[in-house]
């Protein structure tokens, strides 16, 4: 009798180790990078665009421009997400039936 | 794609965008709005325009060859939109930075739709986050988009034509591309910013000073890449064969 794959996958003892392995892994990257950003919370933790490029472009006398659209403001960034969110989920609503529609209309006539 | 496979990939990238919407200050690499004189903002955008034009030429050609590449193409961009805002903190540099998603793209769209994606990503960010400017965009464009996507690409099939594994091929082509962008980054800064003083030794300096970030988190950015290639090879190979990935009898 063939077995299923998933039996197959839960018997094979060197992919449930790798997979421990993978998931110890991932749990020390998490569990460092928590500590690492608990004991810098006093300290800033600039990105390379405050460090690097504009510092360096300001002391050769080039200055970033504030942006077009400031959405730094409140919490108008949660609107814009709001919103995008919104067009987004319409935008997929409406595309999820088009895509579906062969596969419910394969199923009727199925049925039929 | 699956209906499961859609829902898991919303919920994921809603769960970013939450994060992305939290986050307070642009961690972004990309420049700034406004820091590139005119001359050179015109330049890069130039350069960037035929791209993003093959771009869409290869994106309507391969649609009407399978239209189901379309929503693939609209996931990537949101891949790529996610990755390339996500700031992450470097400890040994005490500074944030982000992979920029071009690698991978650059793998399963191919290049030219690679531009394409990685522009549409840049402009959004542009707009309504802060990260880069539309005056910069071209810049931008041309360092992640362009040398990321090709670098990624081309790197990975080199490598998998002289037979190398495929985790090993996409951890190259994503570090090489994340390495690339910050090159090019360097070019366009030094050449853009530097008046009266020197190119290379201004060009250096910015690359000196990018090393302790993007050294680690180039690193990082192959891990991803090649967790997500082999992850799709192991699962959905099928796509990988309609991507062009790889060939229909290099599936498992």
């Amino acid at each position: 009798m063939r077995k299923k794959k998933s039996e197959v996958r839960i018997q094979n003892p060197g992919e449930m180790k790798q997979r421990g392995y993978s998931a110890v892994v991932v749990v020390i990257i998490l569990i460092f990078s928590f500590c690492a950003s608990l004991s810098f919370a006093e300290e800033k933790w600039p990105g390379v665009d405050e460090s690097v490029v504009n510092k360096i472009a300001k002391e050769h006398g080039r200055e970033a421009w504030e942006p077009l659209i400031n959405t730094d403001q409140g919490d108008l960034l949660l609107f814009v997400f709001l919103v995008a969110g919104t067009i987004g989920g319409f935008a997929a609503g409406y595309y999820w039936r088009v895509l579906m529609e062969n596969r419910s209309g394969a199923n009727r006539n199925r049925r039929a | 794609m699956k209906p499961i496979e859609f829902l898991k990939t919303s919920v994921l990238l809603a769960g970013a965008g939450v994060s992305v919407a939290s986050a307070g200050d642009a961690y972004a690499m990309h420049i700034s709005e406004g820091l590139l004189p005119f001359d050179w903002a015109a330049l890069w955008s130039g350069l960037a325009v035929p791209f993003i034009a093959f771009g869409l030429y290869r994106l309507r050609k391969m649609s009407e060859a399978d239209l189901s590449f379309k929503p693939l193409v609209g996931l990537m961009t949101a891949v790529v939109f996610i990755i390339s805002c996500m700031p992450i903190p470097v400890p040994t540099a005490g500074t944030c930075s982000h992979p920029c998603g071009t690698g991978i793209s650059g793998i399963l769209l191919g290049p030219s739709v690679s531009v394409l994606v990685t522009a549409a990503a840049l402009l959004i960010q542009a707009l309504f986050l802060a990260h880069g400017g539309l005056t910069t965009w071209g810049a931008d464009i041309v360092s992640m988009g362009v040398m990321g996507s090709f670098t990624g690409y081309l790197t990975f099939r080199a490598l998998r034509s002289l037979k190398v594994n495929m985790a090993a091929s996409a951890f190259a082509a994503g570090l090489l591309a994340d390495w690339a962008t910050y090159i090019t980054t360097s070019l366009e800064l030094a050449s853009g910013v530097r008046g009266d003083s020197e190119f290379l030794p201004l060009f250096w300096q910015i690359v000196a000073a990018f090393v302790p970030t993007q050294l680690p988190l180039g690193i990082l950015e192959g891990a991803i890449t090649a967790g997500m290639v082999t992850l799709l090879y192991k699962k959905r190979p099928d796509l990988l064969v309609k991507m062009r990935v790889i060939k229909a009898e290099e599936a498992l």
